[in-house]
């Protein structure tokens, strides 16, 4: 075994490439000029480019849009947009996250029981009080934080007493606890039935309802959520050889572990508040940019941002597009692209691991 | 040179006790090797020195600090451990697995500088495996994995190196080859080394005391010559051995009880 110093030059570490972040970018773009543009009013993606850059300033672009289309895109499409980009890139990048810190590939927000915590908290929120929810209420993603918060660190604690080593054991007592909550959130709506037209449309996902407040609404969580998850995209990187081997690399893991979970709660509680629930993004994102780009959190997390957005984008555009005029549930999309992967995903994680 | 001074160390783990007052000090440089029967509590104590186990009673200093007390990162900037199986996370390539190595001194939130990269290629290239940098960690074979996860501990640039059962899983020429290497840094870095070890005599071969554990307690210590006896084997191992004095130190020769005589051949005599 001769060293040659060649071979060592033409390796390089794992970091996010130029062509992949363009890639992302691109992504994101193209979503938000087809996710405006297509509509019960056809607008040209010509005439969305252009009236999305006249609100830039300094740009000098002028809209050559009627006054009633550019209503359209700005009061009604272009919020809906906005919304599914920050909605898709928090749950996409939570999944990462809990994936990454519980070393677990199944790991997602709905799965370990975060989607349900926030949902009945909310819930609760609604039938206790004279909380609405379109009207952008800050106690709305309060309590889903800690409703999601409390879930995750309830899964894990059961899954890891019934013993920590299967990959599938989190997720049992994930889904076990999403289903206990669940049955308390359905008691809550029969017992309070005038408001249960509001919590199961939500319920099912939903971005119809989307407007700039509920956007405003979601932005400073996405901002805390994103930032503290990208700075522990290398920590992260060191989880992949477990915690105790992370611990002797001079990592503190259970600090480390709690401030990532929490952000990753936080990132799903905001999602949820906005846009009810929207199940398996947090698989199906992350999941295909590792298999395509490189299995280092430090591409993983930027990526599942730009790639989440966009992937959310036009899951809503299925959505409001299949059944016209008529609208499915963007839940319901992404459950039925996302349920097959996760069989895929589970075939797969548990047979590497024999 | 950075000693380690090991006092009192009592761990009860699922309430039984591992380690029973188990005092030791080993020399700034030296290469001490802990052998002992299955179960005896080597790999817990070398767990517990390098601060995965927190011990019920006792203390581990290196240089006069007691390390239980210290942050994780000022721990991993003393004391650098190669479990006995590392985790090996998927599709991850030689390079950047290595550069894991550099964790206790990279910034909590930053990323590794080209100084990092570069000193591990530096450490790959020692280590014979630069040509494997690129690959994936889980493709490459037993004895190339150990020099990889080696250079991975070696990169925290720590002056004392954990070695738990550095040779499991390796065939002789590899183990050999290993210990060479350990052997080879020890001097070159001026590394103070502590493993545990199966296999007595390479064992006694390559460190400079050894310790022999036994039921949580140290049964012996000292060169090879002295705790490789026929006696000790047998009253720690239950072993049946000779000792065989080689020319590099006591080789240990398992025996087996007197053959029967097959059935048949004593019909025919």
């Amino acid at each position: 075994m001769t060293a040659t110093a060649a071979a060592a030059v033409t390796t390089a570490p794992s970091r996010l490439r130029a062509p992949w972040l363009a890639g992302g970018i691109l992504a994101v773009v193209v979503a938000l000029v087809v996710g405006v543009a297509v509509g019960p009013v056809g607008i040209s993606p010509v005439g969305v480019v252009q009236e999305l850059l006249s609100h830039v300033p300094l740009l000098g672009v002028r809209s050559t849009l009627s006054a009633r289309d550019a209503a359209i895109v700005t009061e009604l499409r272009l919020p809906r947009v906005v919304l599914a980009l920050l909605v898709g890139a928090l749950l996409s990048v939570a999944g990462a996250s809990y994936q990454g810190t519980f070393r677990n590939p199944l790991a997602d927000p709905y799965l370990l029981g975060a989607g349900a915590g926030a949902g009945l908290m909310v819930t609760l929120v609604v039938v206790s009080t004279s909380t609405t929810l379109g009207g952008g209420d800050q106690l709305v993603p309060l309590a889903a934080f800690v409703g999601a918060l409390g879930a995750v660190a309830v899964s894990y604690a059961v899954g890891r007493s019934a013993g920590g080593v299967a990959v599938v054991t989190l997720i049992l007592a994930g889904v076990a606890i999403a289903s206990f909550l669940t049955a308390i959130q359905a008691y809550l709506l029969q017992r309070n039935s005038d408001n249960i037209r509001e919590v199961y449309t939500w319920i099912l996902g939903r971005l119809t309802v989307a407007t700039w407040t509920e956007v405003a609404l979601v932005l400073p969580y996405f901002a805390v959520a994103i930032t503290v998850l990208l700075l522990h995209r290398r920590v992260l990187d060191v989880f992949a050889v477990g915690e105790e081997e992370a611990s002797t690399l001079g990592i503190p893991v259970a600090r480390s572990r709690l401030v990532i979970v929490a952000a990753a709660s936080l990132a799903t509680a905001a999602a949820v508040a906005v846009s009810g629930l929207i199940g398996f993004v947090g698989i199906i994102v992350p999941h295909t940019v590792r298999m395509i780009a490189g299995t280092s959190y430090r591409v993983i997390l930027p990526l599942s941002i730009l790639f989440g957005g966009a992937f959310l984008v036009f899951a809503d555009l299925v959505g409001r597009t299949v059944i016209a005029p008529a609208e499915l549930p963007i839940g319901v999309v992404t459950a039925f692209i996302g349920a097959p992967f996760f069989l895929v995903v589970l075939r797969t994680s548990v047979r590497s691991k024999q | 040179m950075s000693a380690v001074r090991i006092d009192g160390l009592v761990v009860e783990l699922g309430g039984r006790r591992i380690l029973d007052d188990v005092t030791l000090d080993v020399a700034g440089g030296s290469w001490v090797s802990v052998v002992g029967p299955n179960g005896a509590g080597k790999t817990t104590l070398v767990r517990t020195i390098a601060g995965m186990v927190t011990p019920n009673a006792g203390r581990v200093e290196v240089d006069g600090v007691p390390t239980h007390a210290l942050r994780a990162r000022a721990r991993a900037r003393l004391l650098a451990l190669v479990p006995q199986v590392p985790v090996i996370p998927a599709g991850v390539s030689v390079l950047d697995y290595a550069l894991l190595g550099r964790t206790p001194h990279v910034g909590y939130f930053g990323r590794e500088t080209a100084a990092d990269v570069r000193v591990s290629e530096t450490m790959l290239a020692q280590l014979g495996v630069a040509e494997l940098a690129g690959r994936p960690v889980e493709t490459l074979s037993g004895g190339e994995r150990q020099r990889v996860v080696l250079a991975r501990a070696l990169l925290q640039a720590a002056p004392i190196v954990l070695l738990d059962e550095p040779t499991t899983a390796l065939d002789i020429g590899h183990q050999q080859d290993v210990l060479e290497l350990v052997e080879h840094l020890r001097h070159e870095h001026g590394l103070t080394v502590v493993s545990t070890m199966h296999d007595l005599t390479l064992a006694g071969l390559f460190a400079d005391e050894l310790v022999l554990l036994d039921r949580g307690r140290v049964a012996e210590r000292g060169p090879a010559e002295a705790v490789l006896t026929e006696t000790h084997l047998r009253d720690h191992f239950g072993a049946r051995v000779s000792v065989v004095q080689g020319e590099d130190g006591p080789i240990v020769v398992p025996a087996r009880l007197p053959r029967r005589q097959p059935p048949d051949q004593q019909e025919v005599s």
